[in-house]
């Protein structure tokens, strides 16, 4: 027995013999599917060997961080974009400029430049993109057909008109568009059209009151107040594909992984009557917010090189086209996009523009607080309880108070550098 | 060895148990109140404030934590009442001589007690939907019109206040049923005999005896609801229009969702005053009543 117990304790620490092992974390469904990719990037690297951590994608964040402070962090990760500014503060990642120039097939420049830009902090590149993901409509074609929309609106005149027109159509029990109260990302789409930056002073304070965003906030609150859009959260909407099924709503403002779910759930009868379309903007399709995720290595790890090894297998166009087709995420490469299984599918096809316009949520730590305000201060706004200038002064009076520490922190990283009048020591600071 | 100090030696154990345990950390969170610990100060120390009593006059100064503070009161002020009630009521017809099958409807009401919020939230989000929910279903019945129970911000509370009161009743009303079993049954016939109806059986001998467990269930389910948390966690995530956001709530949000742990602590050591304060109160009221 005890023999036999020393057997396989000694082959189990055996097979690590003469291998290096990366410890690669990776999040949610995507963790359980890469591991099928993983045999490959071991049979062409047979010194290395990867093990595959699944994070459930709820606690990740919290398992990141703890990870940070007990020193147990893994050589690699996926996190998601608006992660990476954080842990660069953290001091945790590891800058990658140098590997991605000497990796002959990783070019900077065939990734969608939103996506790109998402894992840059300071000039610095600190995180390669895995998928990306941005959000824009869905939508009931027969309905729109039924209220007399020739095409897809591409400004927010004509999805205001279609909107309207749909409503007559549908009637008041049913509504126009679905933008979920629980959720910041409908109104921060919108806002991020704008062409003033959503935080100004690189960082310090909230810019919500431009002219911009504001009227991003009066198109919103015009949506509700029309009764375009119901005060629903995703909650209270038990199925929201039997809802657009049923024509609960006509335009639904949601992510690529919807993709798969509505030609799963939806019945054969409405197969043909959906397709997706770019978001529109002020004055034709416009911008959205790049997400997805990323990855990046950990300064603290040993293993960078044969970590490195797997970032650049897993970038690899014909490895991306094989996770798209185990997961349906979206490649951030352009040459990914020209395989088969993407041109060829209609539904993609609006995201494909659409990326080519995403843009990157405000890289501070705080961030995703600043979205949670979005979205608490959208609710009131379509409520009714907040004028579009109460809405706009309020949510930088939060997102003010939120960046405090962060102006703190600069000030403070400023009057250092200029005691020691040394800029560069400076630089590195803030993020 | 003096009767003291072996009184000492044989409590120290449990007694450092405490202290490194429960004392310790208390201490250490005391500490953290005062200062500005965040995501920033885990990257580096010299990132950390000590900013006094910033994190309390701000929490004071934030109307998110008067309107959790308003919430959660609103929440115990129904809430305990409806729920001893409902409690002492359930424990009533158990006791009563005229109930069948007690066993099963024991262990019915108990049941919810036992089983997880998350499981039974789900079935609840499933009876309060507006369209498609049993409640509403039942109402239109009636002639009412259906109901946004989670979605409109005047009844999202109640509809939280009747879920919690559905999960918890059963825990009380096994303790009342302990109290009433424990009254001899001569006292009532005596009271038969001398003509008292039962309503006054009722005031008269089954509440004072039963007064010492009533002031238990009270503290115990008061001290509960100020620690109102998982059920709009899971119902409604402290919406709509943050009317279900609770002290705890608020403190879950500040601590771990965005690292402000400084914040945080301040919000526990605030909710700890506010329970303090009332369960004295309480007991002082009882104490003045002769309960005890």
């Amino acid at each position: 027995m005890l023999a036999s117990l020393a057997l396989l304790l000694g082959s189990c620490s055996g097979r690590g013999d003469g291998r290096t092992v990366v410890k690669f974390w990776a999040m949610g469904f995507e963790g359980e599917m890469v591991a099928r990719l993983i045999p490959e990037f071991e049979r062409r690297n047979p010194d290395i060997r990867v093990q595959v951590q699944q994070l459930p994608i709820t606690s990740a964040h919290e398992k990141l961080l703890t990870a940070f402070a007990g020193d147990s962090l893994p050589d690699v990760c996926a996190i998601g974009n608006t992660w990476v500014s954080e842990f660069a503060l953290l001091d945790a990642l590891e800058p990658l400029d140098r590997r991605i120039a000497a990796t002959p097939g990783l070019r900077a420049q065939d990734y969608f430049a939103g996506a790109w830009d998402t894992g840059v902090i300071d000039g610095r590149a600190y995180a390669v993109p895995w998928y990306v993901e941005t959000r824009l409509p869905y939508y009931r074609s027969d309905l729109l057909e039924r209220a007399g929309i020739a095409r897809p609106p591409q400004t927010w005149d004509e999805w205001k008109t279609a909107m309207a027109a749909i409503k007559r159509e549908v009637g008041p029990d049913r509504y126009a568009v679905l933008f979920p109260l629980n959720e910041p990302e409908p109104l921060l789409n919108l806002g991020i059209q704008a062409d003033e930056p959503l935080l100004r002073d690189g960082g310090r304070y909230g810019n919500f009151r431009s002219p911009g965003f504001k009227r991003a906030l009066a198109f919103y609150r015009e949506a509700f107040a029309q009764q375009w859009a119901p005060l629903a959260s995703n909650t209270q909407i038990a199925n929201v594909w039997n809802e657009f099924g049923r024509g609960y709503f006509s335009f639904y403002v949601n992510g690529p992984w919807n993709i798969a779910e509505f030609k799963r759930r939806l019945p054969a009868d409405l197969q043909d009557k959906w397709m997706t379309m770019p978001l529109p903007g002020e004055h034709g399709p416009g911008a959205s917010v790049a997400g997805g995720a990323s990855f990046v290595l950990f300064r603290g790890s040993p293993r960078q090189d044969a970590a490195w090894k797997l970032i650049a297998y897993l970038s690899e166009p014909a490895t991306q086209m094989r996770f798209h087709g185990l997961t349906g995420n979206l490649p951030p490469r352009r040459e990914s996009w020209n395989a088969p299984a993407l041109v060829g599918d209609p539904y993609a096809r609006a995201f494909r523009d659409q990326l080519e316009r995403a843009r990157p949520a405000p890289k501070v730590p705080e961030w995703e607080r600043i979205a949670m305000e979005i979205k608490l201060v959208g609710e009131q706004l379509a409520n009714g309880r907040l004028t579009v200038d109460q809405a706009a002064a309020e949510l930088d009076r939060r997102a003010d108070r939120i960046l405090e520490k962060r102006r703190w922190m600069l000030d403070q990283a400023d009057q250092r550098a200029a005691k020691s009048a040394s800029p560069a020591a400076a630089a590195g600071e803030g993020g | 060895m003096k009767p003291s100090t072996a009184g000492w030696v044989f409590a120290a154990p449990a007694l450092g148990v405490i202290g490194l345990f429960f004392g310790l950390p208390v201490l250490a969170a005391l500490a953290l109140s005062l200062t500005d610990f965040d995501i920033y100060s885990l990257a580096h120390i010299e990132n950390l404030r000590f900013v006094a009593f910033d994190n309390y006059l701000g929490l004071l100064r934030n109307p998110l934590f008067w309107k959790a503070l308003g919430n959660t009161l609103y929440f115990v002020a129904v809430g305990v009442p409806l729920s001893i009630a409902v409690s002492l009521g359930a424990a009533l017809l158990l006791n009563s001589k005229l109930g069948v099958f007690k066993p099963f409807f024991r262990t019915a009401f108990f049941a919810p007690v036992v089983t997880t919020v998350v499981a039974v939230a789900v079935i609840w989000r499933y009876l309060l939907h507006t369209r498609y929910g049993l409640i509403n279903w039942g109402l239109s019945g009636l002639g009412i019109d259906p109901v946004d129970w989670l979605g409109d911000p005047r009844w999202a509370m109640p509809s939280i206040i009747v879920f919690a009161v559905w999960k918890n009743f059963g825990y009380n009303m096994i303790i009342f049923l302990a109290g009433l079993q424990a009254i001899p049954e001569d006292l009532y016939e005596a009271a038969r005999i001398d003509g008292a109806s039962a309503t006054r059986q009722f005031r008269h001998i089954t509440l004072p005896i039963l007064g010492p467990v009533l002031l238990m269930v009270s503290i115990l389910t008061l001290a509960g609801y100020f620690q109102l948390f998982a059920e709009p966690y899971v119902m409604t995530q402290g919406g709509p229009l943050q009317s279900t956001v609770s002290v705890l709530y608020l403190m879950y949000e500040e601590g771990f969702k965005w690292w402000n742990l400084g914040n945080a602590s301040a919000v526990a050591f605030l909710l700890f005053v506010l329970m303090t304060a009332s369960t004295s109160a309480l007991m002082w009221l009882a104490r003045r009543k002769g309960v005890e």
